[in-house]
């Protein structure tokens, strides 16, 4: 957090310091032409992590006075686009523009120099301060002296401007993550920007909010700022967009004016490429071995993340339930884990009721549980593979009050060879392992034990082609062999290869629940937006 | 140019043994400074520390009487540490252990003296395991960091031990703050003719095996090693992670309680306001150059030991300052922490 703080501190004079550029910023879009001169050219850019495409050829522009929603599924790139305009990361290729003249930033404070400012998904803010120490926080322009009334003039002019109401003198820690958010734009606007770009800011906002958040957005926009909007809600887009630009797998598909589409459109480009054939033969299921009803469970900062939820899995069925990552999948799974204790509801396996919060039932009850985090939930990356394929069950492996450290052994050997897990022996500490083989010591774990229940939560996620298709067919031998399966997942390509019924995951809430014979792309994609179609019949 | 940390691959683990020996012989080598510095001549300084530490029989024993108790608060924070239970309040633990003791052995001229020396050393453990308890409960329970409150509750108990000294356990009759002598049955015996060695260094290196049988044979060990690397892991797999963290604050402080008790019940039979000069503090440093493993604890121990006695002939013979021991061991951690460091990483030079 004071890093961010730190690196925004000397590029804040500029803003004052170069007047060519502001005057260069036009005052009001509507009294300029038509198709004005954009105020950011994004041309050709490409970026990779290691092996991995986040961004290529990707040409982006911004208009002044004009919100832009950058629409995608996760992991298509938007973020990585917008940290590279805002100076996070540098473009392997490609060049940036601001007002026609090429810039390389190497930092934000480069960026912040452009008067670009932008919201994080995760606010950069000190907690115990108060709104307006935060928002002054490293403009001091390199004075000695901080001017605090000025600085409070300004804020509050800025506040009355733009209808972000938050008393300048409360702690931050004390304000609703709505008000929280109100600082963060606060900050960037203190810093004269006049681009502003925000990551998913709905995300963390109550309706309301998100009401506010839209009126102080158009107001900017009306008076010549530029805004993107990362999202992937499609209401939202077409509720408060200009133009719509949809990223796939880090290249640009498709750009619309929203007067000129709508959400069904949307949803399709969003997820339209084209499933895989490959499908699981549906079989028939059994009873329902996992009944979860009317759940309720918070997230971490006391909202309902997951609400009055109910859905039944079945032996011999794999559920999949799918949706945009942020709409309660973490919270569910942690509860069903026994990871979290929600807040009303029930959970039954196999006729039992679970009791809340206690992970020890789980494996008590035959729970085969592939937790979302492999590295921190699933595995103790310091200790030995044998060590953590009995990190459940340590405590049958007793003799006389001892660990018994040659049946650990045996029992690691065989589940090794089982599961084909690549190690340097044993002993070797899970660390050293690659990440498909830190799944498979997990799936050796969970689903060697014969699980009545399975719920695995994006249990593929970052592996590679050959390992996402090895822990395909495990889930699936485990259902065969009569597991209730819940796939946690937000790869609609793995929902559709393993799921015998889809279930849609928005706000909390299951949109709905089809038979995978009859479920549409189309459809899934709607409900992942969050809207409720009579298509589907 | 600039200087960079660059992340070594993992080195084989035979290194791990030889890292506090290379780390020993360093600061062997920069206390030189300091000793040339107070106005020593740099070999008879050296010969005078270790024949004072360990050259002969009777200084040997010493280096052992004085290596038991801080064996003891190594092993209380090595153990806890493992668990990433950060107990830095060895020292309250073991003045609570001592004033138990104390008052144990005050109570006990009637028993015979196998009866007084369990009582005692029950009473010691117990009392210091208590007082580890409150920081583990106010952790678990409402999330208090236990850094801190570990270490505040080092005055806490001093101070309780003064009034304690200045009021129900002074001596009657003394003005000074000092407790009556305890029973004779409740005194360690001395196992060894002309020296101090007595029961409390076995009973240091017994429980030096001990911890390292709990640490790696039983489930308990998995489990505090388990909560030690991956707290939110360990929860998932079921493991009930304030209760091992509570039991470790109860065997950790028990340890440190158990230093408190052989210095009241081996070497002063009294408490006194200055019954430790710090053990609990150095027992930190000791874990840490121990690498948290019992045997490492009892050979850094001994090497701390070792550095206190052989200072005070040092001291005799070539007039440097007995303070030089605490620079050496101060030395001693700074060398090990740059040492484990250069483990992991490795320095390189880049050109801007």
């Amino acid at each position: 957090m004071p890093t961010t703080v730190m690196t925004e501190r000397i590029a804040v004079r500029s803003p004052q310091k170069s007047p060519a550029v502001r005057a260069s910023f036009p005052v009001k879009a509507r009294e300029q032409e038509q198709v004005p001169e954009p105020v950011v050219e994004m041309r050709a850019i490409r970026k990779t992590f290691l092996d991995v495409v986040a961004n290529e050829r990707v040409n982006f522009s911004l208009r002044p006075g004009e919100i832009c929603a950058l629409l995608g599924e996760n992991g298509a790139g938007k973020t990585t686009l917008m940290n590279i305009l805002f100076g996070y990361y540098a473009a392997d290729e490609g060049e940036i523009l601001i007002h026609g003249k090429k810039v390389s930033f190497a930092s934000p404070r480069d960026a912040i120099a452009c008067r670009i400012g932008m919201v994080h998904q995760h606010f950069t803010l000190v907690p115990s301060q108060t709104v307006l120490e935060n928002v002054v926080v490293g403009s001091s322009g390199g004075r000695f002296f901080l001017d605090m009334k000025r600085a409070r003039e300004k804020l509050c002019a800025l506040q009355k401007r733009f209808g972000l109401a938050v008393d300048p003198d409360a702690p931050v820690w004390t304000l609703p993550i709505g008000g929280q958010q109100k600082v963060e734009i606060l900050k960037a606007l203190y810093r004269d920007a006049r681009i502003l770009i925000l990551d998913e800011p709905t995300a963390v906002l109550a309706p309301l909010e998100t009401r506010e958040l839209f009126d102080t957005l158009r107001t900017l926009a009306a008076e010549g700022c530029s805004i993107v909007f990362i999202s992937h809600k499609l209401y939202e887009v077409m509720e408060i967009a200009h133009r719509v630009v949809v990223l796939a797998k880090g290249v640009i598909c498709a750009e619309r004016s929203v007067s000129e589409t709508d959400e069904r459109e949307l949803a399709n480009l969003m997820v339209g490429h084209e499933l895989a054939g490959k499908t699981a033969t549906a079989r028939k299921a059994g009873a329902a071995l996992l009944s979860v009803s009317r759940l309720t469970v918070r997230n971490d900062k006391g909202l309902d993340a997951v609400k009055d939820l109910s859905l039944d899995v079945h032996s011999g069925e794999v559920v999949g339930l799918a949706g945009v990552s942020g709409n309660g999948q973490m919270e569910l799974a942690d509860a069903l884990f026994g990871l979290r204790v929600p807040t009303s509801g029930t959970i039954v396996l196999d006729g039992a009721a679970l009791p809340d919060g206690n992970p020890k039932s789980r494996v008590d009850r035959h729970m085969g549980r592939i937790p979302e985090d492999r590295m921190t939930t699933g595995l103790m990356l310091d200790l030995s593979v044998e060590d953590n394929l009995v990190m459940e069950h340590h405590g049958d492996f007793r003799r006389s009050g001892m660990l018994d450290r040659e049946a650990i052994g045996d029992h690691a050997e065989g589940l090794m060879c089982d599961f084909g897990i690549k190690a340097d022996g044993r002993r070797a500490p899970a660390r050293t392992l690659s990440g498909g083989n830190l799944q498979k010591i997990i799936l050796a774990r969970e689903l060697s034990a014969d699980p009545k229940v399975v719920v695995a939560a994006q249990p593929t996620r970052g592996l590679d082609v050959g390992a996402i298709e090895y822990v395909h067919g495990r889930i699936l031998e485990a259902r065969d062999r009569g597991a209730a399966t819940l796939l946690i997942s937000e790869d609609l390509d793995e929902i559709f290869a393993l799921s015998d019924r889809i279930a849609v995951l928005y706000e909390g809430r299951i949109m709905g629940i089809a038979d995978r014979k009859y479920a549409t792309k189309e459809q899934i994609g709607l409900w992942m937006s969050g809207i409720r179609d009579v298509l589907c019949a | 140019m600039r200087l960079v940390l660059k992340k070594r691959a993992p080195l084989p683990p035979w290194i791990r043994l030889l890292v506090p020996l290379g780390a020993i012989l360093v600061t062997l080598l920069l206390s030189a400074v300091p000793i040339l510095a107070a106005g020593g001549a740099l070999w008879p300084s050296y010969a005078s520390l270790f024949k004072g530490a360990v050259g002969t029989r009777y200084n040997f024993l010493e280096t052992c009487v004085k290596a038991a108790p801080l064996t003891f608060t190594g092993l209380a924070v090595a153990f806890a540490f493992r668990a990433k239970f950060w107990n830095t309040g060895a020292e309250g633990q073991l003045l609570a252990g001592a004033i138990a003791a104390t008052a144990a052995g005050v109570a006990s001229s009637n028993l015979p003296p196998l009866l007084a020396l369990l009582f005692v050393c029950g009473a010691g453990f117990l009392a210091g395991g208590a007082w580890a308890a409150i920081p583990a409960v106010l952790k678990t329970k409402y999330r208090v960091d236990d850094v801190v409150t570990s270490l505040l509750l080092n005055y806490v108990m001093w101070h309780i031990m003064g009034y304690l000294l200045f009021g129900p356990l002074q001596m009657p009759g003394s003005s000074w703050p000092r407790s009556a002598a305890i029973a004779e049955s409740a005194h360690f015996p001395i196992l060894l003719a002309k020296s101090r060695f007595h029961l409390g260094i076995v009973l240091a290196l017994a429980a030096v095996f001990v911890v390292w049988f709990i640490n790696s044979k039983t489930v308990f060990g998995y489990q505090a090693r388990a909560v030690g690397v991956n707290q939110k892991a360990a929860a998932f797999a079921g493991i009930g992670v304030k209760s091992v963290i509570l039991k470790t604050a109860l065997l950790s402080g028990g340890l440190a309680g158990l230093a408190g008790v052989g210095e009241v019940a081996a070497i002063h039979h009294h408490l006194l306001m200055d019954i430790s000069p710090g053990f609990g503090y150095s027992g930190i440093v000791i874990a840490m150059l121990g690498q948290l493993h019992p045997a490492g604890v009892a050979l850094s121990a001994f090497f701390f030991s070792g550095i206190a006695v052989g200072a005070q002939s040092m001291s005799r013979i070539t007039g440097v300052p007995t303070y030089i021991a605490d620079v050496i061991q101060g030395m001693a951690l700074l060398v090990m922490l740059v040492a484990l460091l250069l483990t992991e990483y490795r320095i390189q030079a880049v050109r801007d």
